[in-house]
C-alpha cells in the first residue's frame, strides 16, 4: 500500500481518497433523502385531520436541550479529527468518546418527546401530519442510532489498532456523517419546530 | 394451519398451479444439475464470491435476459387476451395483476440491469482501471438487485402479485382497495433493489470520477463513459426519492400511517408527484446511458469520430438537470389548474431540443462515414427513425391540453414503447452484440443477429403503431377487455400479430447465443470490430486484471490513435498488480435482506427483527474485518497474457 505523507494520513492512499469522495456524495443522497421528507414535511403540516397541530404539542425546553446536545457534539467530534491530524490518540478518543456520550443523551431526549407526542394524542396513525413529523424525527433520530454503534465500532478499532490509514479514514468519515446529522438538526429546528411554535 | 392462509393466493388459476409446479421443477433441477456435476464450489468460488466488475457484469446480464422473458411472457399473456373482443382467457384481477409486475419487471428487474450490467462491464476497461472504486460494494449492489428481483417473482405463487399499476397510485394501492400482500411485495422489492442501485451510483461516480487511466481528462473519456456518469449523478438524486415514497407507503399499509389515504389529512397526490420525481428521470436514467452505446457503435462502424463531442456532453447535463423538473407532465389531468400545467408543458417540450440535438449529431457522424453494417449498427439505424416518433409523440403527450385527450388510453402506452424498446432494448442489444466477444471471446452469429434485429423492429412497428388509433379512437389503457361494438378488435390483432413476430426475434436471440457458443470460432483477437475506445486494446475475453500495463492515453479514441497515428498506448514494464480479494458477505447480506423483506411483507415481526439483526452483523463484520486484498506476481501477469496470445503494448 502506497501512503502519501504529504496529505493528512485519512487521504494517505488512493483508496481511501476514493472513500472520502464516496461519502459526500452518499452525503448528497442523504440531502435528497431528507430534502424529500422536509418537502413531505411542508405539505403536510397542516393536514392534522381531527388530531392535533404542531403548534398544540412542540414543547420548547427539551428541543432547546436537544439542540444544544447534539451541537455540542458536532464540535467535540471537530476537535476529535483536530486531535486526530495532531496524532494524539487519547485526546481523540476522549473526545470521540464524549461526541457519542452527548449523542447517545440527545437521543434519550428524542425518545422522551416521542413518548410525550404519543401521550398527547399524536401518534403514528393519528393525522398525515403526525405521521410525517414521527417520520421526518425518526429517520434523523435512526441516523444518530447508526452512528452511535458505527462510533462505537471506530473507537474500539483505534484502541486495538492505534491511528492507522484505516481508522483515521473511518473516523474522518464518521465526522463528516456526524456534522451532516447536525445540519439536518438545524433544519428540523428551524423549520419544524421553531415554524411550527410561531 | 391459520398461520399458512396468508401465504395462499388470494386468486388461484390454472395458470399459478402451473408455475408453481415449473419454479419447483427449476430449483430442483439447477440443485440437481449443481451437485451432480460437482459445481457447487465451482460457483460459490467463482460467481457468488467474486468482486470483479467483469463477472458482476455478466451476472447482472444473465439476470436481466431472466427478466426480459418473464416479463415477455407478461407481455404476451396481455396481448392475447386483447387480441379478440370479449375474451376470457384472463380475467380483470389477472389482468391487473399481470400489467403491474409487467411494468415493474421490465423497467426496474430488466432495463436497469441490462443497463447496470453494460456499465459494469465496460466503463472500469474504458477508462483503463482495474477495477470500480469499490468492489465488495458492487457485489452488494447486485446481490441486493439479486434477491430483490427474486422477492417481487415469487409474489405470483406466494401471497400473490401486486396489482395496482407500477404506478401504484394510491388510495388504490392503500389497504382498503388492494388488500392482499402484492403491493407490499412493490412497496419491500423495489425498496431494496432501489439501495443497490443508490449504490451503483455512488460507485461509478466515485470510479469514473477517481480511476481514469493517465492522460484521459474528463473532455477525452468516451461517450459511454460520460453516460455512465451522468445517469449515475442521476441516479444519485432521484433514487432517494422514491426510497422516501415507499417507506411512507410501506408505513400506510404495515403501520396504518396516513400519508397517502383520503381520511385524516392524508393526501394520495404526495404519492403520485414523490413517485413521478422519482420516475421521470428515472426514465432518464434508461435512455442515456443507452444514448452511450449509440455512440460508440455509431462512430466505430461509421469509421469515424463522433461528430459534436462537446455538444452530446452538453446535452446529456441539460438532459439530466431538465429531467427533475418535469414530472408534473404524468398527471396533467389530475387538478394542478391550467398556470402550473403550461410550466411543466414548457419544460417538457423543452427537453426534446437536447435530445433532437443528439439525433442530429449522430446523423451527422453517418453522413461522411464509410458504413459498415454489423448487428449493432442495424439496431442503431433501426433505433432512429422509430425513436423519432416514440419521442413526437411524446411532445405530443406534453401539450397539457391536448393531453386530456390522450391521457391514460392506448396512444401513451404506444409513446412510452415507442421510446423505450428502441430507446432502451434495441440499445441494450446492439450493446449486448457489440461487447460480446470482449466478455466471452467469440463473436454472435451476424445473420441470425440481423435476422433477430428485424423481427424485433418490426414486430415493434406492428405492436405498437396501432395502438395510436385505438388509443385516440379512446380505447383505455390497463382494461382487460372491450365490446365488438367499439371497433378496436382489428387493431388489437395488428398488435397481437406484432407481439408475436418480436417475441421470435426474442427467441432468435436466444438461439444465436446457443449457436454462436457452439460454433463461433475463438480466434478473434482483441480488437474484431476495429473498434476505436480502450476496452478492445486488452485481450478477448478480459483477463482478470483487465490491462497488464495501466494505458495512457491522449485523446477520447486511444486505441484508434495507436493504431493510425502512432499513439503508444502501454509504456513501461509489467508491474505486481493489486486486487481486491472476494467475499462471501455481500451475497450472505442479501440473501438475509430476502428474509427480512419477506418478513415484512407478510408482518412476521420476529423474523423481521432477527434478520434486521443479522443485516447488522455483516455490516459489524465488514467495519471490524481488515482485508488489504492480494497481489498478482510480475511471473503471473507474464504467464497469462503468454497464454492469451502475446503480450500487448
Ligand atoms: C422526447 C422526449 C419525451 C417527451 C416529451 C415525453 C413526454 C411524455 C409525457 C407527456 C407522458 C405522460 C403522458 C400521459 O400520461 O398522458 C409520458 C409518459 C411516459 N414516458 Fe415519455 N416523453 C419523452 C421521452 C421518453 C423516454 C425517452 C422514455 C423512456 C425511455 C419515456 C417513457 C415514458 C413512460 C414510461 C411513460 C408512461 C408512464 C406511465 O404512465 O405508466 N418517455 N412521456
Ligand atoms: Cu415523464
Amino acid at each position: 500500500m502506497k501512503i502519501d505523507h504529504s496529505q493528512p494520513l485519512e487521504y494517505g492512499t488512493e483508496q481511501n481518497k476514493m472513500n472520502i469522495l464516496g461519502f459526500w456524495i452518499f452525503l448528497g443522497a442523504e440531502i435528497m433523502l431528507f430534502g424529500t421528507l422536509f418537502a413531505s414535511y411542508f405539505t403536510l403540516e397542516n393536514r392534522i385531520g381531527s388530531g392535533p397541530s404542531g403548534a398544540d404539542i412542540f414543547e420548547i425546553t427539551p428541543i432547546i436541550i436537544e439542540t444544544f446536545l447534539l451541537l455540542t457534539s458536532s464540535f467535540t467530534i471537530g476537535l476529535a479529527i483536530h486531535a486526530m491530524r495532531l496524532g494524539r490518540q487519547k485526546a481523540m478518543l476522549t473526545f470521540f468518546g464524549i461526541t457519542l456520550v452527548l449523542g447517545l443523551a440527545f437521543l434519550s431526549v428524542e425518545i422522551y418527546e416521542f413518548f410525550h407526542y404519543v401521550h398527547v394524542g399524536a401518534g403514528l396513525q393519528t393525522s398525515a401530519f403526525s405521521a410525517i413529523l414521527l417520520t421526518t424525527l425518526g429517520t434523523h433520530g435512526a441516523h444518530v442510532t447508526f452512528g452511535l454503534l458505527w462510533g462505537l465500532g471506530i473507537i474500539l478499532q483505534i484502541k486495538k489498532r492505534g491511528l492507522t490509514v484505516e481508522t483515521t479514514n473511518k473516523s474522518f468519515i464518521f465526522s463528516l456523517y456526524w456534522h451532516f446529522l447536525d445540519v439536518v438538526w438545524i433544519f428540523i429546528f428551524s423549520f419544524i419546530y421553531l415554524k411550527g411554535l410561531m | 394451519m391459520e398461520f399458512f392462509e396468508r401465504f395462499a393466493i388470494p386468486h388461484p388459476s390454472p395458470a399459478i398451479y402451473a408455475s408453481m409446479v415449473a419454479i419447483g421443477l427449476t430449483v430442483i433441477a439447477i440443485i440437481a444439475g449443481l451437485t451432480y456435476f460437482k459445481k457447487w464450489g465451482y460457483i460459490w468460488r467463482e460467481w457468488l464470491t467474486t468482486v470483479d466488475h467483469k463477472r458482476i457484469g455478466i451476472m447482472y446480464l444473465i439476470s436481466a435476459l431472466l427478466m426480459l422473458f418473464r416479463g415477455g411472457v407478461d407481455a404476451i399473456m396481455m396481448r392475447s387476451q386483447l387480441a379478440v373482443p370479449g375474451n376470457t382467457l384472463l380475467d380483470a384481477q389477472h389482468y391487473n395483476e399481470i400489467f403491474t409486475t409487467h411494468g415493474i419487471v421490465m423497467i426496474l428487474f430488466m432495463a436497469m440491469p441490462f443497463i447496470i450490467a453494460l456499465m459494469n462491464f465496460v466503463v472500469p476497461l474504458q477508462i483503463g482501471a482495474r477495477d470500480v472504486a469499490f468492489p465488495r460494494l458492487n457485489a452488494l449492489s447486485f446481490w441486493l438487485f439479486f434477491f430483490a428481483a427474486m422477492l417481487f417473482n415469487i409474489s405470483f405463487v406466494v401471497g400473490g402479485s401486486p396489482d395496482a399499476g407500477w404506478t401504484s397510485y394510491f388510495p388504490l394501492a392503500g389497504n382498503e382497495h388492494s388488500p392482499h400482500v402484492g403491493t407490499n411485495y412493490y412497496m419491500i422489492a423495489i425498496q431494496i433493489a432501489g439501495l443497490g442501485t443508490l449504490m451503483t451510483g455512488i460507485n461509478f461516480i466515485v470510479t469514473i470520477l477517481k480511476m481514469r487511466a493517465p492522460g484521459m481528462t474528463l473532455m477525452k473519456m468516451p461517450m459511454f463513459t460520460w453516460s455512465a456518469l451522468i445517469t449515475n449523478v442521476i441516479i444519485v438524486f432521484a433514487f432517494p426519492v422514491l426510497t422516501i415514497a415507499l417507506a411512507m407507503g410501506t408505513m400506510d399499509r404495515l403501520f396504518g400511517t396516513h400519508f397517502f389515504s383520503i381520511d385524516n389529512g392524508g393526501m394520495d397526490m404526495l404519492w403520485a408527484n414523490l413517485f413521478w420525481v422519482w420516475g421521470h428521470p428515472e426514465v432518464y436514467i434508461l435512455i442515456l446511458p443507452a444514448f452511450g452505446i449509440y455512440s460508440e457503435v455509431i462512430s466505430t462502424f461509421a469509421r469515424r469520430n463522433l461528430y459534436g463531442y462537446k455538444s452530446m456532453v452538453a446535452s446529456m447535463v441539460i438532459i439530466s438537470l431538465f429531467s427533475f423538473l418535469v414530472w408534473v407532465h404524468h398527471f396533467f389531468t389530475m387538478g394542478q389548474g391550467a398556470f402550473v400545467n403550461s410550466i411543466f408543458s414548457v419544460t417538457t417540450m423543452a427537453i426534446a431540443v437536447p435530445t433532437g440535438i443528439k439525433i442530429f449529431n449522430w446523423l451527422f457522424t453517418l453522413w461522411k462515414g464509410k458504413i459498415v453494417m454489423t448487428t449493432p449498427m442495424l439496431y442503431s439505424m433501426l433505433f432512429i427513425p422509430i425513436f423519432t416518433i416514440g419521442g413526437v409523440t411524446g411532445v405530443m403527450l406534453g401539450m397539457s391540453a391536448a393531453d386530456y385527450q390522450y391521457h391514460n388510453t392506448m396512444f401513451l402506452v404506444a409513446h412510452f414503447h415507442l421510446v423505450i424498446i428502441p430507446g432502451v432494448v434495441f440499445a441494450m442489444l446492439a450493446g449486448l452484440t457489440y461487447w460480446w466477444p470482449k466478455m466471452f471471446g467469440f463473436m454472435l452469429n451476424e445473420r441470425i443477429g440481423k435476422w433477430a434485429a428485424w423481427l424485433i423492429a418490426v414486430g415493434t412497428c406492428v405492436a405498437f403503431f396501432p395502438m395510436f388509433i385505438s388509443g385516440l379512437d379512446g380505447q383505455a389503457r390497463r382494461m382487460y377487455t372491450y365490446s365488438e361494438a367499439t371497433g378496436f378488435g382489428f387493431w388489437n390483432m395488428l398488435s397481437f400479430i406484432g407481439a408475436g413476430i418480436l417475441a421470435i426475434g426474442f427467441v432468435l436471440i436466444v438461439y444465436n447465443i446457443y449457436y454462436s457458443t457452439r460454433y463461433a470460432t475463438r480466434d478473434i483477437g482483441a480488437d474484431p470490430w476495429d473498434a476505436r475506445t480502450l476496452e478492445w486494446a486488452t485481450h478477448s475475453p478480459v483477463p482478470e486484471y483487465n490491462f497488464a500495463i495501466t494505458p495512457e492515453v491522449n485523446s477520447s479514441e486511444a486505441l484508434w490513435d495507436e493504431k493510425k497515428k502512432g499513439h503508444k498506448l502501454f509504456k513501461g514494464s509489467y508491474q505486481e498488480i493489486h486486487m481486491p480479494s472476494k467475499s462471501g458477505v455481500p451475497f450472505i447480506m442479501s440473501a438475509i435482506f430476502f428474509v427480512f423483506g419477506f418478513a415484512m411483507i407478510f408482518s412476521l415481526w420476529i423474523l423481521a427483527i432477527v434478520s434486521l439483526l443479522g443485516i447488522f452483523a455483516c455490516l459489524i463484520h465488514r467495519s471490524f474485518e481488515q482485508d488489504h486484498g492480494y497481489h498478482i506476481s510480475v511471473k503471473e501477469i507474464e504467464e497469462t497474457e503468454a497464454k492469451m496470445g502475446g503480450a500487448k503494448g
